[in-house]
Parts: structure tokens; sequence; C-alpha cells
């Protein structure tokens, strides 16, 4: 059978990838560059290619507050946002995980104010690390339509039901344009069937009280099996893109992929699209014989502690791409990686490399500088712990 | 007491017995919060005339009318003293707890 496909942009590709899930429910308030999702799901809605309730609602608050009303009673619900909207959302956002909803939401990664600007880096989707939802980074198109799909069996799994955000880089993904490949409606019905929820909505027969408040004698327990069961979530996210993979033939490797790291001598660590330059620059760095390899992290909640130990054991050092700084600190993704590694025996040496901050450009020249630092540091060479990418005067 | 009957709360053995998400049976999970109290409101019979404005105006629904005479629960009652106030023949009286 021939395969479909369509020349659209990352923000298209979302709403497809939404439109084959088929939500009950959307609701949604527009922001750059989020805005050509919610404005193509309406026009599915309008065209009847969609069978869902699409509601136009007056903030983002509004917007995951709707989502968890469409939830709490077993409805798939679909939302989308970005920078100052999703810090709006902010509030809102560990309700729906402490309920554990199984809503997915596409965030455009966008950088936050101030200095003001829409262009984008990956400061949001950080300030809500710690909020209790499955946090994917996309590198193209395609795998932002592969991984709406994905995330709607991810968070419905029953082990799991816990809310997914699907982040997509502000207009690097969002605004341009590639081939993608649009699944077979059938296809997607087979792999991802209808909404089933546990004990966890409302119910007529068996009525509960949701979002309860819980005492000093109870509250930790909650939370404590809330973040266990995000940290067991590992296991399905592995297993459900090998499902998808099969059925589908894309495989995105979990939570994590390397590149070229059986052998490597110094790997980088990127997280979203940058790292479709990485591979470039990668692939032309091993025709010259130097020894580098790539790691793209592809879910940063739960955190894959574990893989990153493995594909580092043998690296004399590392360094961590981060589109985000954590204020008066570091990197946070660089953060992250180094409390993973800390029981390793011999720990590599470890540069963070913070670049693309309010959407400035991180080039495959850049890539190269940090390959050859990398390269530079495991001769044994000083380096600074934390370098920044691309910056036009002095610091 | 007419207000909603309390069901056990079997404290789970481990956290993950634990129920999926901040959800509930309804009247089986809660917490006594009468150590909340400063002041406790204690009824006056002889002048009370069974009006049910302290009945309409609790906050937390603790006072019960189903008996001949108003009774509050003072394991749910935090002492907020609305009832006192709003009771207009006083006979309500906010007396200090002793611990």
């Amino acid at each position: 059978m021939s395969k479909t496909m369509k020349f659209i942009c990352g923000d298209d590709a979302v709403a497809e990838g939404a439109r084959l899930s088929r939500p009950h429910v959307i609701s949604a308030y527009p922001i750059t560059p989020q805005t050509i999702v919610v404005e193509r799901l309406s026009e599915f809605v309008e065209d009847g290619s969609l069978e869902s309730d699409f509601m136009h609602v007056e903030s983002e608050h509004s917007a995951m507050s709707c989502a968890i009303g469409i939830s709490s009673v077993g409805a798939r619900a679909f939302t989308a946002t970005s920078s100052q909207g999703l810090l709006y959302m902010a509030e809102a956002l560990p309700y729906a995980s402490g309920q554990r909803l199984p809503i997915v939401m596409m965030n455009a990664n966008r950088s936050i104010a101030t200095p003001w600007s829409i262009f984008g880096d990956h400061m949001d989707s950080m300030f809500l690390l710690n909020s209790g939802w499955i946090q994917i980074y996309v590198e193209d198109a395609q795998e932002a339509l592969d991984m709406t799909i994905q995330a709607y069996k991810i968070a419905e799994t029953k082990e799991v039901m816990t809310p997914v955000m699907v982040n997509v880089d502000g207009f690097i993904l969002t605004h341009t344009y590639e081939m993608v490949e649009i699944p077979e409606q059938e296809k997607v019905d087979e792999f991802l069937p209808p909404i089933s929820m546990p004990n966890n909505s409302m119910s007529l027969e068996n009525p509960k009280s949701l979002c309860i408040s819980a005492g000093k004698d109870t509250n930790m327990e909650f939370n404590m099996k809330r973040h266990f069961e995000m940290v067991e979530s590992e296991e399905y996210i592995e297993r459900i893109d090998k499902e998808f993979g099969d059925a589908f033939g894309r495989y995105y490797h979990g939570l994590m992929e390397t590149v070229n790291m059986e052998d490597a001598e110094v790997a980088l660590i990127t997280t979203g699209s940058v790292t479709g330059t990485a591979r470039v620059v990668l692939e032309e760095m091993r025709k010259e014989g130097k020894r580098v390899g790539l790691i793209k992290l592809r879910v940063l909640r739960p955190f894959p502690t574990d893989k990153v130990v493995d594909a580092l054991k043998n690296v004399k050092a590392f360094g961590v791409l981060d589109k985000n700084i954590s204020f008066g600190y570091e990197g946070s993704i660089f953060t992250n990686v180094n409390s993973s590694i800390i029981e390793m025996g011999d720990i590599p040496k470890a540069v963070n490399f913070i670049g693309g901050i309010g959407g400035r450009d991180i080039t495959h020249h850049d890539i190269e500088k940090a390959y050859d630092e990398l390269l530079s540091a495991a001769d044994g060479n000083s380096f600074d712990r934390v370098q920044y990418m691309n910056v036009g005067c002095d610091y | 007491m007419d207000r909603p009957k309390l069901k056990k709360w079997n404290a789970p053995q481990s956290v993950r017995e634990y129920p999926l998400g901040s959800t509930c049976e309804s009247n089986h999970l809660t917490s006594i919060n009468s150590g909340w109290r400063t002041f406790k409101p204690v009824i006056d019979y002889d002048k009370c005339v069974n009006c049910l404005r302290c009945f309409l105006v609790c906050p937390d629904g603790v006072i019960d009318k189903s008996g001949d005479k108003l009774e509050i629960d003072y394991d749910y009652c935090k002492g907020c003293g609305v009832c006192a106030v709003e009771c207009k023949l006083g006979a309500i009286e906010m007396v200090k707890e002793v611990k």
C-alpha cells in the first residue's frame, strides 16, 4: 500500500497526530508558536474529519482545567500551549498528574520573559520538570506526529496513568516544513485502543471524591506512589515505542537514543531538534577518524538514569547541551546527568554547553567546537565546567 | 449525627495499595481536626430555640439537627466561631480549650 506523505510543518504534524488519536474534546487557547496546532484541529472539527468537541477557552489555565474535567469523566483530552501559556497553566498541571489523568499536551518550546521573545529554547518546559508530567522531547516533525499518538498510549497505560507533555522546538520544528508520513487511521486505531480509565474517574455507579485533600497522615504516601509509578513508566515507554516501531516502521529507541557510542571516546548529550545538527557533525567528524558519539535524550521525566550510566561507561569526557539555564547554577539537564552518574567508578569529565537561549542559533560550527572541546578535555587539557555557545561578546 | 457517616479507612500496608490518584470513596479518608481549635463553641440549651441559624452558617457542616437538640461534632469543628457570632440569642459561647 502506498504511503501518505504530506509536506507540513511541525505544528501540522502534531495536529495530524492528535486527529489520528481521536480525542473526545480539545480545549485550547492560542499562543505563538503553538497556534497552528489548535487552528488545524478546529478546522478538522469544522470539516468533519475529526469528531471532537472543540472548546475555545479564555486562557491557558482554563484550557488545562477543562482538560482535567474532560479526563475526569474518562474522556480523551488534548491541549497545546507554549511559554508563558504553559507557565500560566502551571497551577493546574499537578492536579492533572496528582489525579493521574492521562491528558496529552503539546508544548511548543519557547523562551520565557523577560526579556520577551517569541523564539525557542527549553526554559518553559524545564520550569515544569517537577510538575509530575512525563516529558518527551522530539527531534523533527515526524517524531512530533508519532509521539503524539504514542503519548496517549503511554498516558493511558493502566500502570502509568500519568499525563504526557510532548515538547516540540518552537519555530525550528513548529514552523519549518518537512515531508511527513501520515499513518493510516485504521492502523492507529489498532495501536491505540479506545480510552479506558481504571478507577480514578467520575462514575455514577461508583461515586467517589476526586482531587481530595489528604492530611499529614497520608499525603506523603500518595505522592510516593505517584513518584514510584512515574519511575516505572520507563518500562512502558520503551515497550510502547517498540510496539509503535513494529506497527509503523519507525523506532525511536524509547527514552534515549545513542549514535556511535560503542567505541566513542567523547559524547555529546542533546535534547530535541538540535540533535539533527549534531548527527551531521558527528558523521563528518567520524570520517576524520574522531571517536565522537551522540546521546539523544528523548524523555527527561522519568529520567533514564540507568541508560545514561550505561551509555557513558566508556567515555573519557561528555558534554550536555542545555537550551536552558537554572539561574544561579547551570543547565538543568547537566545537573540531572551528573547526579545519574555519581555512582560510576570512573566519572568522565563533564562539560555543560549552554546554547540556543532566546532562539540563538546553534550551528554546525558550534557543535563541532563542542566536540573539539570534549576531545581536548579527554586528552587531559583543562576546561571550563560551563561554557556558552555562540555568544556575541566576551563573557 | 445527621452528617454523612464516616466509613472506616483501612490504611494500606504498602504505598502501592494507596488509591490511584487523589481519588477516594467519599467519607472515607478524613483527618480529625479538633486539634486546630483554640476555642470551642458550646451551646447553652436553656437559650437555644432550634432556629438552625448556626446549622446554616457552619462552614464545615458539623452541626447536627437530627436529634431533639442541636449537637456539634467536635472531631471536625475547627473552632472558627462563626456560629457564636451569628447566634442572635447568644446561645453559643466560645470556651477556651484546655490542652
